[in-house]
Formats: structure tokens, C-alpha cells, sequence
């Protein structure tokens, strides 16, 4: 896709090894936001955000509700919070029941995007041992966006991205060195 | 089968006009990715066929009215959620305001009642509840009789063990509570000092004045011109040096309220410095 006005990164058990070896890759003058949903422990926000914000210039910060979002960011959603997107272009945070015993839960975030971006949106799921975001991608699929997914033979945990493939027509199929150079083209 | 949202942008607009017309609720300064969400969900819950018969449904049947503001409002909570904001409560905010003669705390979206439970424990521990009222409000009048009743189911007495520990509390969690089938019932000491009453955070006024007042993870619902207007309101209602504490992703800051509070350590809890107005 070109034009992308914003890339969703969904992920769950052994995403985290991926992100770090593809945040260094990813170009200084994307035109879009990056969000990341990871499902992870309570209160471990500040360390996700300290960590990630090493293996990139891109500044790394935790997604704040009613806050713009700006291009050249990546976007961190909160432990413990659904993260959705309001039409003006802000964050909303929300408290409500988990989905998928996740919270955040991938699906919701990728669902609230595809409604606001439609065709200019990018969803790229990874490792994970539940289906949480493959609903999310069906969603974005209907809205025309486009969907990536982790080449499960690179996954730690090859359940969601093999969920993804059999549920959704997924427009790409990424190893993890492939990842970086998908990303930067979507400019 | 399609996976698009039944409601759309419009038709969310068009039933917010609608409730603020027939029944007086005013939900036009709720945050609408969240407002649409719980619509679409309420939506296939209950299995509508058409948004006209939804409509309609809504407006028409006060009663399907009711479930409907109880499902399109958050109603998760839980005993003593984020525990260090407990012990903040428990080691420094409370023993505070203690030398009041008597102490006025208001829950705002109060919910089912868990953090007026909470609370109530904490001031007993403190030897503090004689002395205190809690005053808990909702907008929802159905989770207000719920919280009245002092059940919680359980099957969450391990977690809320768990998080009365972590706050501090030194106690056996299970002696405030009886276990009734599949129920706690906790202890109805604790429930003596609670009012739980209606209150709309959108139309309705101060009614009181408080030395601390918590409004947790209510703020995130509401749009930014709303939630100054609540902050306001809760400004309104806090004593002069009283505590105001919100859910861990809000803040004081960006509104007018904010040049006369002052945050404590590292929890969502600002206190009033004295007015400078004079």
C-alpha cells in the first residue's frame, strides 16, 4: 500500500523478540503512526516503552486517551486498557470487559482502526498462542485496508498467525527480515 | 457474514439525540469510538434485526431503556484495583484528612460498589469508619442496587485477596465476608456508612462538600470539553486542601482546574492547594 495513514502492530507470546529486531530498520521519515496492542502483565508500561525506545530514533511512547496522533510516532497501548480511535484523529481509552480474556485486546484496536483509516490502514499481526486480532483482521479486510501477518515457520508461538491465514485472505506473509523493508514502503 | 458494525456513525448520533430528547440522559459529550462500540455491542447482544426496531425499542419501552444506559456505560470494576493507589490511600491521603472531625468521600461512577466496599475496609482498618460517610453515585440505578446489596460473586475473592495484600492490608481479606453460594456477602457494618444515590456527572450539580472525592476510569468515556466540566464540578465539591484521585490513565492537567492542585508521589491523586481566588 502507499499512503498508509497508519500501521497497527498486533502481537502476543514471542512478539516482543520481533519488534525488537525490526523497530532499527524502520525509517526515520515514515508518514505514518505506528501503534503497537501487545498482551502482557499489568503495570509493566514504562519498561515496554524504555525498552522498545532503545532500538529506535522514531520517538516510543505510551498511547494517551483524547491525545493526537502524530505521524513519525510509535504509540505504545496501555496494559490493561482497550485502546480505540476517535474520527478526530485522538486516542480513547477504555475500561470495558476483556475480549479474548485480553485487555487490550488486538481485535478491538484493529476493529476501532479499520473504522476510522478504512483503506489506508495497516495490520500487521505476529506470534501469539491465541486468536486475538484475526476477527480484527476480517474487519479491516471489509474496510479495504490491508493485512500482514508473521510467517508462522518464524514464529515463536505459530497459533495466531496460522489463525490469521486460514481465517482471513491475508495480502502478505512476512518473515521477520522482511518486515522493516514492508513497513518502510508504505510510505 | 459480514463483520462491519450494524450502527453507523450517524445512526450513533441520531439515538443520542433521541435519549436526550425522551428521557433527558445527555450522552453528547461521550467519547464516540467507545459510545459506538458498546452500541454495536448492546446491538448484537440482544440480537436486533433492524436499527429502526432498535430505535424504536430504545424510545418507546422505558424499561429496555433502563438496560440500555446499564449496557452502553463500563461497568467493570473491582476491589481494590491498582493496589499501590490503595496504600497511597491508606499511608498518606487517609491519616490526613483523619483529624477532621468528620470525613465526606464521594464515589463518582461508583458503579457496582467494589471500590465503596474497599474503601469502607480500608477507613475500618484505620478505625476511621464511625466517622466517615461515603457517598457513592452512579448514573445508573441499577448497578447502585447491586452495590447496595454487598455481593460480589466468589469466584473474584482470590484476586481481591490478592490486591487487599499488595495495598497493604494485613488482615485475613475473608473475615468482611460470608460466602453464600456462589456469592460473598460482605459484612453489613461496612455497608452502614455508605448513601448510594443516582447522580448524572454530565447535568447534575454539586451536592455536597468533600474531602476527597475518587472518580476512577470514568473521565476516559467523556470528551475533553466534558471532562473539564466534571473536573469543574469536583472542584467544586472538594474542600479547600482535599484529595481528588483518578483512574491511572487520567489527569488534571490540560484543564483550568489545574494551577490550584498538586499531584502526590506517583499515584492519580492531586490535592487542593488554598484558593488563590481571594
Amino acid at each position: 500500500m502507499k499512503n498508509c495513514e497508519a500501521l497497527v502492530i498486533g502481537g502476543s507470546a514471542g512478539s516482543l523478540d520481533v519488534l525488537i529486531k525490526v523497530l532499527p530498520s524502520i525509517d526515520v521519515d515514515i508518514k505514518f503512526p505506528i501503534i503497537i496492542v501487545l498482551h502482557r502483565k499489568k503495570g509493566t508500561d514504562s519498561l515496554l516503552s524504555d525498552l522498545l525506545s532503545t532500538k529506535t530514533i522514531l520517538k516510543v511512547k505510551e498511547a494517551e486517551e483524547k491525545e493526537n496522533i502524530l505521524p513519525k510516532t510509535i504509540y505504545i497501548v496501555p496494559s490493561d486498557y482497550h485502546l480505540l480511535f476517535e474520527k478526530d484523529l485522538t486516542f480513547s481509552l477504555d475500561y470495558s470487559e476483556k475480549v479474548n480474556y485480553s485487555r487490550p485486546s488486538i481485535d478491538v484496536t484493529f476493529q476501532s482502526a479499520a473504522e476510522v483509516y478504512k483503506d489506508k490502514l495497516v495490520c500487521l499481526l505476529l506470534s501469539g498462542s491465541n486468536a486475538d486480532g484475526v476477527n480484527g483482521l476480517t474487519m479491516v479486510k471489509e474496510f479495504g485496508g490491508e493485512v500482514a501477518v508473521q510467517n508462522p515457520k518464524t514464529a515463536q508461538v505459530d497459533y495466531m498467525p496460522n489463525q490469521a491465514i486460514l481465517r482471513v485472505n491475508v495480502d502478505e506473509i512476512l518473515d521477520i527480515e522482511q518486515m522493516a523493508d514492508y513497513i518502510n514502503k508504505l510510505n | 457474514m459480514s463483520n462491519l458494525p450494524a450502527i453507523s456513525d450517524e445512526q450513533v448520533e441520531t439515538l443520542i439525540d433521541d435519549v436526550l430528547d425522551q428521557y433527558g440522559y445527555d450522552f453528547t459529550g461521550y467519547s464516540r469510538a467507545s459510545l459506538k462500540r458498546r452500541l454495536n455491542r448492546l446491538y448484537s447482544l440482544d440480537k436486533q434485526v433492524s436499527f429502526a426496531e432498535f430505535r424504536y425499542k430504545i424510545g418507546s419501552d422505558s424499561v429496555y431503556f433502563k438496560r440500555f444506559v446499564e449496557q452502553i456505560t463500563v461497568n467493570v470494576t473491582e476491589m481494590f484495583r491498582d493496589p499501590s493507589f490503595y496504600k497511597v490511600l491508606r499511608d498518606s491521603v487517609l491519616p490526613t484528612i483523619a483529624t477532621y472531625p468528620f470525613i465526606r468521600i464521594w464515589l463518582a461512577g461508583c458503579s457496582t460498589g467494589e471500590e465503596a466496599y474497599s474503601m469502607a475496609i480500608v477507613l475500618k482498618e484505620l478505625n476511621l469508619l464511625h466517622k466517615s460517610l461515603i457517598y457513592a453515585t452512579d448514573i445508573n440505578p441499577t448497578v447502585l442496587e447491586k452495590a447496595a446489596q454487598g455481593m460480589f460473586p466468589l469466584s473474584q475473592m482470590k484476586q481481591y485477596s490478592e490486591n487487599y495484600i499488595a495495598s497493604g492490608g494485613i488482615k485475613d481479606f475473608s473475615s468482611y465476608y460470608s460466602a453464600n453460594y456462589s456469592l460473598a456477602k460482605f459484612d453489613v457494618d461496612l455497608r452502614e456508612k455508605m448513601i448510594f444515590s443516582t447522580h448524572n456527572l454530565v447535568s447534575d450539580h454539586s451536592f455536597n462538600e468533600f474531602q476527597l472525592i475518587l472518580c476512577r476510569n470514568v473521565l476516559i468515556y467523556f470528551d475533553r470539553d466534558l471532562q473539564f466540566k466534571v473536573l469543574q464540578l469536583f472542584d467544586n465539591s472538594l474542600e479547600n486542601l482535599g484529595f481528588l484521585a483518578l483512574g491511572t490513565k487520567e489527569t488534571t492537567d490540560f484543564s483550568p482546574i489545574s494551577k490550584r492542585y498538586k499531584r502526590l508521589e506517583m499515584e492519580k491523586i492531586w490535592r487542593k492547594t488554598v484558593d488563590e481566588k481571594l
